[in-house]
């Protein structure tokens, strides 16, 4: 086509020039698509797209420049680029020599000799360097090998404090006054029966540690003085039973609660806890019991916590120890 | 020449040389480099015509855009979690405490210019990137394209994948939303699961229990942005540099052998075509962007640990985790002073364990399988290697059922059905799914093998009526473009032309470039 005429046009001007032919199929090659047998008409078409994708783009710039919806933004900025990307594919697949052409492959092996040659060196050489010099090999490793181990060491050990007996505890203990996040007490008549809040111990319902590991749910059940379980009949006064907010297998707060039936639901992986009989899972992968706080009225009439946890709260640990609460 | 006569416009270009001030470049580079004669072959480089070898491209090209977004995104975004009361121009927030990288986030999107676009285009990239990453794999390994000599490109590609999900799930948990932090609430206790280390990894990486000092946000951003990227950047390169070394597989045709390739030239064809695929594949990102919202954080609120939303659902990468976490059986172990949580462990590390490691270990065990240590560079078809086929058919089947399984709470709200219900059947189809889909996939090869022409498209039959009323049947000649250009084409014509290479090493080039070289032509 006219590629081929310049490159003769520019060889009489220049006659040390090689030719490189790419040679474009002939219009009769079985090989060519419908639309590469009408070259002209493709060049048309792929100039019009590319024209209008350079338009678009400019509309881009004007989107971009003028500060339009970010709609408006994506919209040219993706329709130019796409515009322009099809055009030139199409110039490539249409209009450019598709061949088939062959490249033979090399093959990557190595001679024997060349395989042989280094494989000698290795363990020729080698076995030089072990069988002479034992002592000077072995002190070097050992050297090599303490400082490997001393330096994973500090390195990990400075990233954070050890867990020590972080995981365990909670800030609640025996008195700790029940806040809600804004801070205020709760009394016989903040909750309605079936009403649900996340409580905190006092001073900590700003904090990310109050919010992270003491988040406390407080629920509202029918009977007064309800009994969850064996020896916790002092637990839950006037129907209001408090458990800990982490869900037991991944720690997500269990946010949902199921008024009619009375289940605490975790929305990440829907464990269900029973209320009533001291938050056993009953559906879902959770492996424990939420742990029940201790709940006693003051002498002001204010909801506060008979002491801490009995155990951990939140997904298990390796560290974790078994305890008599650990149920099903 | 020797004349001192002043430089003309003719004498310039002859001094420049034949080529011209390409010529000239050529020439310098390859005096410093030796470009010239690699360089040559590089452009000459045969591409195999076949759309699946397109798949590849996108995961490339969406790195690119990742690249690109994410360069504009860290220009803006402040990796710190200390509290600060917004004040930005989100009405509904104002006034609320957020941490400063929520707030450089929601600036981002409604703050600075085209900031939303390019928020969602790097989130869509991410999607795609992994998605491409999948589906590029699943054509690798139908096809037996990891065969000896790959192997290693196939261990570069699932590492490569590895990272992009790890990158994915860091970066999603960078803006310190109520969703991102609830993944990383899950990812500590996931990490806490593991026996023995878990809870020192834990504190270590958070720097004390959850939520920690804030350095994880610290730590994942330079992650981010920095490491897993060059990690990636590294192991493409290698991936590039022995797809160059080693060449590209091919499908099975006449003219294909194990020696040869068959395909249209580096220089022009494919780098056009490959050019206005970045040039699409950027084009659709920002379509996407542009039209599609993908996680808005200013509707979720800042993170706040005591706090949750409904239907949490991760990136879709990550939904064959959530999916496994869901359906395992609360089977927590606890004894001897200490308490290993089963029902996260095993779903949530020893099953992604295993299932890379099949991935990692199946060359080699494929190859141990069928004794078959020969190099290979034609592809299969999958039909061809039926237990193959089925194997990452039923591998397959069972990742996206567990994918599935990530939206049980969903699937039961909008079915009406009980949750139990819902649950058990993917506690069921985890198991079911994966050998029926095996098994099928097994027979339908098995059948596929014996039918002629199939991936052919059919020829019309003609029915002709005789004068004497005879009916008799003829099939129709084929139209054009009705033969599978890829697996019955024509002879191959040998096209490109190695004389100008060979005429340009004088001096013993006739016998060394004689297996090298590609023929001469015409």
């Amino acid at each position: 086509m006219s590629d081929e005429q310049e490159h003769g046009h520019v060889q009489e001007h220049e006659p040390t020039r090689t030719k490189v032919p790419m040679p474009i199929a002939t219009l009769s090659d079985p090989h060519l698509g419908d639309a590469a047998k009408n070259p002209a008409r493709a060049e048309a078409i792929i100039a019009l797209i590319l024209l209008l994708g350079t338009i678009v783009i400019a509309g881009f710039g004007a989107a971009y420049w003028d500060n339009w919806n970010p709609w408006a933004i994506g919209a040219t900025m993706g329709a130019g680029l796409f515009l322009l990307g099809f055009g030139l594919t199409a110039w490539g697949k249409y209009l450019m020599p598709q061949g088939p052409f062959v490249e033979e492959r090399h093959v990557l092996a190595s001679s024997s000799e060349e395989r042989g040659s280094m494989a000698a060196a290795l363990v020729e050489r080698s076995a030089v360097v072990v069988k002479r010099r034992k002592l000077l090999g072995g002190i070097f490793a050992l050297g090599s090998g303490i400082f490997g181990i001393v330096a994973i060491f500090p390195l990990l050990r400075s990233l954070g404090p050890p867990p020590g007996t972080s995981l365990k505890g909670t800030d609640w203990k025996k008195g700790s006054l029940l806040v809600d996040s804004n801070g205020r007490s709760v009394n016989h008549g903040t909750l309605v029966v079936g009403g649900i809040m996340t409580v905190y111990p006092e001073g900590l319902q700003n904090t990310s540690v109050g919010q992270a590991v003491d988040q406390t749910v407080l629920i509202r059940v029918q009977d007064s003085d309800l009994v969850t379980a064996e020896g916790r009949e002092s637990w839950a006064p006037a129907g209001y039973v408090a458990y800990s907010k982490l869900c037991t297998h991944l720690g997500c707060p269990v946010g949902l609660y199921e008024q009619q039936l009375e289940l605490l639901v975790c929305p990440c992986h829907q464990s269900m806890f029973n209320v009533r009989n001291g938050a056993v899972p009953q559906f879902g992968p959770a492996p424990r019991p939420l742990p029940q706080l201790p709940l006693y009225f003051d002498a002001n009439g204010d909801l506060r916590a008979q002491g801490g946890y009995d155990q951990a709260v939140g997904p298990g640990y390796f560290e974790r120890t078994t305890t008599k609460e650990n149920g099903t | 020449m020797s004349s001192p006569s002043l430089p003309t416009a003719r004498t310039k270009r002859q001094a420049l040389g034949p080529y011209g001030r390409v010529g000239k470049v050529v020439e310098e580079l390859d005096d410093r480099l030796g470009v010239a004669k690699g360089g040559r072959v590089f452009l000459d480089k045969i591409f195999p015509d076949h759309w699946s070898f397109m798949l590849g491209e996108i995961a490339l090209y969406s790195f690119v855009v990742l690249m690109a977004t994410g360069i504009f995104l860290a220009l803006y975004f402040v990796p710190s979690t200390t509290q600060v009361i917004y004040h930005g121009t989100y009405a509904p927030l104002r006034g609320q405490s957020v941490s400063e990288a929520y707030q450089s986030t929601v600036n981002i999107s409604f703050g600075v210019r085209g900031g939303l676009l390019i928020r969602q285009m790097h989130h869509w990239a991410a999607d795609i990137f992994v998605a491409s990453i999948v589906v590029h794999m699943a054509r690798i390994f139908f096809t037996g394209a990891f065969r000896k000599p790959r192997e290693l490109n196939w261990t570069i590609g699932t590492l490569m994948l590895i990272m992009a999900i790890l990158e994915g799930f860091i970066g999603y948990s960078l803006p310190d939303d109520l969703i991102s932090g609830t993944g990383l609430r899950i990812g500590y206790s996931i990490v806490e699961s593991i026996p023995f280390a878990g809870s020192y990894v834990a504190t270590f990486l958070w720097g004390g229990q959850f939520p920690g000092d804030g350095s994880i946000e610290g730590r994942f951003y330079i992650i981010h942005v920095l490491i897993i990227p060059l990690v990636i950047t590294g192991l493409l390169a290698a991936h590039l540099g022995l797809l160059v070394r080693q060449k590209h597989t091919q499908f099975k045709g006449e003219g294909r052998t194990e020696t040869n390739v068959v395909g249209s030239p580096m220089f022009p064809t494919f780098m056009a075509k490959t050019t206005g695929f970045l040039f699409m594949t950027a084009g659709v990102t920002a379509l996407l962007g542009a039209f599609a919202q993908i996680n808005p954080i200013w509707q979720f609120g800042s993170y706040n640990p005591s706090k949750i939303s409904y239907a949490v659902q991760p990136d879709w990468y990550m939904g064959w985790l959530d999916g496994a976490l869901r359906i395992m059986p609360s089977w927590e172990f606890a004894g001897w002073g200490h308490t290993v949580p089963l029902e996260v462990f095993l779903p949530a590390v020893i099953f992604p364990g295993l299932i890379f490691n099949i991935a990692f270990a199946w060359p080699a065990l494929e190859r141990r399988l069928t004794g078959d240590n020969d190099l290979h560079n034609l592809l299969d078809r999958p039909r061809d290697r039926p237990k193959r086929t089925a194997a990452g058919a039923a591998m397959l089947a069972l990742l996206f059922t567990l994918f599935a399984a990530s939206s049980t709470d969903v699937l039961a709200n909008y079915f009406h059905v009980s949750l139990n219900l819902v649950l058990w059947s993917f506690r069921v189809l985890t198991v079911a799914v994966p050998i029926v889909v095996g098994l099928v996939t097994y027979g339908l090869c098995l059948e596929m093998q014996g039918v002629q022409g199939i991936g052919k498209r059919k020829r019309a039959v003609i029915v002709h009526r005789s004068a004497e009323g005879e009916y008799t049947t003829v099939t129709a000649a084929p139209r054009p473009g009705d033969g599978h250009e890829e697996l019955a084409p024509e002879p191959v014509p040998v096209r490109i032309d190695i004389a100008p290479l060979a005429a340009s090493t004088p001096g013993g080039n006739g016998e060394s470039s004689s297996t090298g070289s590609r023929q001469v032509s015409r």
